[in-house]
């Protein structure tokens, strides 16, 4: 499949090929937006190189995907900007259903800090070295994750529970 | 006496769990405390919940912040108090259906996140939009603009005591609701977009109206600038309070107006254009102080150069259809629906199925929304619904922003900042 | 006593109970529960153009202990009931509730798992406001229903 890619793009692929060759598993295209995806345990290190070497300085979103299918269930996607020639480039990766880990890039921008907290109180992914893995939007409290597909979408009664209606004085 | 263990002497009347994991994420983030006094005499150490309900925070949002005196030593945020689960309730409507939702979510301008959302599926369904219906969305997005500024301004100044600007802003948001109601129908949760035009065009009433707000506002404009620009106490308030320094304005997340005033001049108009942005003539203010003051003068010079984009447009407008004539692609106008049989069955197929992108596509697209880039990223599965659609809320990053430049300043500074920031919490908590 | 049997049972206890009803009928502070964008319609209405304080809700005062109406403004959810719900405990009696706009009534369009489908499930309403979000001029007329619930009361006589 051919790939209209930018000069930037280019030197991305290139670059990642080069240096990650055994972790690239596939580059395309959709609706003009480029993806890259990658090897999971290998995000650390390519976040660094899209950091340093390629100035991809701009993490703008981290998200989560539930893809319902029985191996790789969830996706990891992380939208990068380059603001000296404003291109953008989506990495993703694939987590299987039991247990997904991934490691954080927290170190590498500071703002993943918030979306990743999201990703997991919605999806359940758990991101390793992260400052302060909590639940974001649910309380606490709260036991399932909303965002996968099996979760009704009126929610699970009694799950999270609504105020004493009639208050013991204070 | 350090501040440690501070879970044994709370007592949370509800969702315990939750409360806990806040109070000991507070403990945790602090590795050191400086020990002045070797007992605390004056007791200058506590934690000050400020909590969902407070006047001064816009919306639901909950700080926790552990105080020294008056200090503010480190913050938490807490959110989610208005989390609807708006994603996963896109996964059950067609795109059309789910206009209504992008409206309520930054509830200060629902026109630019109608137009985010109409922006993105036209790119994944490949969606002609014809050359009216974009100058009509300028139009409105740049009017939103202003009215998310006007509210901004006048929150923001009520926070720091000056209540009559609130009155005076509000006095020309009704100006513009008037605008809304004669365009749309309704005075601002619009869902004027469609995806393949917009619902109806600009009658002759609506642009008599429009033109009479664009050569009255500036007026308005100039006198709250002699009020506020120069103004001792507004500027004591502002200068040098919540700093976001500029090497850490990408790294931490910044987007909008908080961006632009650290030094960046990112703006999404600019770096990939929709509707015809790249046909009119603007600019996009920055400075590079990062402060509060900055983040005014970011916000009212904005508006100056919406008064000027919305100018252009009513100049460079086009007569033409408003919608997209392909069947598959928009609802058909109410003539044919009314008249014609085959106007019917579209509808009716619109309404039932919907559009329908090609199956495993993808796209992102962001939008410049007053707060910052507004973008949605949709994944389709060839049906009328969407299999996944994410959107990256500017207020959402936004807020951590605000986790990190409140360290160090006063407790009164905080309603300021928040107020600069300019959070909506119907983004923020999606 | 002289004056009851001359004018007949009762007549001053109504009396002192329509004077009190006017009393808290025309000064009715309402405590803004604005969590949405019904909260920006509320602010409208306090504006300048739909002026409330010309019926008597002169401050929006963000305190409970000092305001007597409360009026939910948007949709509450799961995590905010138990903030809403404290708030409504402090305040203090005679208290009437105004749920404005789809959310707070019946959940409106988010029939979803974060959102409580109507206010009524924790909190005693007084006026449900429907709307998306209703006009300022819907909020006034519910704040009249409600002086009219007040200048029914028969707080004084009944007590006696």
């Amino acid at each position: 499949m051919s790939l209209e890619l930018n000069d930037t793009l280019q030197t991305l692929v290139d670059g990642l090929s080069e240096n990650f060759s055994d972790k690239l598993i596939e580059v395309y295209q959709s609706s003009g937006d480029t993806f890259v995806r990658v090897e999971a345990n290998s995000i650390l290190e390519i976040s660094k190189y899209l950091k340093e070497k390629q100035h991809f300085v701009y993490l703008c979103d981290v998200f989560g995907i539930d893809r319902y299918t029985s191996e790789e269930r969830f996706e990891v996607v992380y939208n990068l900007l380059n603001l000296r020639t404003q291109t953008r480039v989506f990495i993703k990766v694939r987590l299987k259903e039991e247990n997904p880990t991934i490691a954080s890039v927290t170190d590498i921008w500071k703002c993943s800090n918030w979306y990743e907290r999201e990703v997991y109180d919605m999806f359940g992914v758990r991101f390793e070295n992260h400052p302060d893995l909590r639940r974001i939007f649910m309380p606490e409290d709260f036991e399932y994750f909303p965002l996968r597909k099996e979760f009704p979408l009126l929610g699970i009664p009694g799950s999270i529970e609504l105020p004493n209606t009639t208050p013991d004085t204070e | 006496m350090k501040i440690t263990d501070i879970n044994s002497r709370v007592n949370p009347q509800f969702q315990e769990k939750h409360q806990r994991s806040i109070y000991k994420s507070l403990e945790d983030k602090h590795t050191t405390i400086e020990d002045v006094d070797i007992d605390d005499p004056l007791n200058a150490k506590m934690i000050l919940n400020m909590g969902p309900q407070h006047p001064a925070t816009h919306g639901v949002l909950r700080l926790v912040l552990q105080l020294r005196g008056e200090t503010i030593e480190k913050t938490k945020l807490d959110i989610g108090y208005l989390h609807r689960g708006v994603e996963k309730i896109a996964e059950n409507k067609t795109y059309q259906e789910f206009m209504p939702y992008t409206d309520r979510m930054d509830y200060l301008s629902p026109y630019s996140n109608n137009v985010a959302l109409c922006t993105a599926v036209e790119k994944i369904a490949q969606v002609e939009v014809p050359e009216r219906a974009h100058y009509i969305r300028m139009i409105g997005c740049e009017l939103a603009r202003i009215s998310s500024h006007l509210l901004w301004l006048g929150t923001m100044v009520m926070d720091a005591g000056a209540i009559s600007f609130f009155i005076w802003t509000f006095r020309e948001r009704e100006k513009i609701y008037d605008i809304m109601d004669q365009i749309a129908g309704h005075r601002f949760t619009v869902s004027h977009s469609r995806i393949g035009g917009v619902a109806n065009d600009l009658t002759s009433d609506a642009s008599a109206i429009i033109k009479e707000f664009v050569t009255q506002f500036p007026k308005e404009l100039k006198d709250w600038h002699g009020l506020l620009d120069r103004n001792r106490i507004f500027i004591d308030r502002n200068e040098n309070v919540g700093v976001l320094q500029t090497e850490d304005a990408l790294n931490s997340g910044a987007t909008g107006p908080v961006l632009r005033a650290a030094g960046f001049a990112v703006d999404q108009r600019i770096i990939s254009p929709y509707a015809r942005y790249d046909k009119v003539d603007f600019e996009v203010p920055t400075r590079l102080e990062g402060d509060n003051l900055a983040r005014y003068f970011v916000r009212m010079e904005e508006m100056k150069e919406s008064i000027k984009i919305i100018r252009q447009c009513l100049d460079k407008i086009p007569k033409g259809p408003i919608r997209s004539n392909n069947a598959k692609h928009a609802y058909p106008s109410k003539d044919e629906v009314y008249y014609s049989m085959e106007g019917m069955i579209h509808d009716f197929m619109m309404t039932d199925t919907g559009i329908c992108p090609p199956a495993g596509a993808e796209c992102y697209h962001a939008v410049e929304s007053p707060k910052g880039e507004l973008g949605y990223y949709i994944q389709s599965d060839g049906t009328g619904h969407p299999w996944r659609l994410k959107i990256n809320s500017p207020s959402f990053r936004n807020l951590q922003v605000l986790e990190n430049i409140l360290d160090g300043e006063m407790v009164a500074d905080t309603v300021v900042v928040i107020g600069g920031v300019d959070p909506v919490m119907g983004e923020a908590d999606k | 006593m002289g004056i009851e049997s001359a004018l007949g049972e009762g007549y001053l206890t109504t009396r002192l109970d329509k004077l009190v009803n006017w009393g808290r009928a025309n000064a009715a502070w309402p405590m803004p529960m604005g969590l949405a964008c019904c909260a920006i319609e509320m602010m409208a209405f306090a504006g300048p153009k739909y002026d409330a304080a010309r019926f008597g809700s002169e401050v929006m005062r963000f305190s409970p202990r000092q305001s007597d109406v409360m009026i939910v403004a948007g949709w509450a959810t799961y995590k905010m009931s138990h903030a809403i719900r404290r708030i409504w405990d402090q305040m203090p009696d005679p208290k009437w509730c105004i749920a404005m706009g789809a959310c707070a009534s019946t959940g409106g369009m988010h029939r979803c798992y974060g959102v409580v489908q109507g206010v009524d499930n924790f909190l005693p309403v007084d006026a449900y406001i429907s709307g998306c979000p209703p006009r300022p001029d819907a909020v006034i007329h519910a704040l009249m229903k409600i002086q009219d619930k007040i200048k029914t009361e028969h707080s004084v006589l009944l007590d006696t």
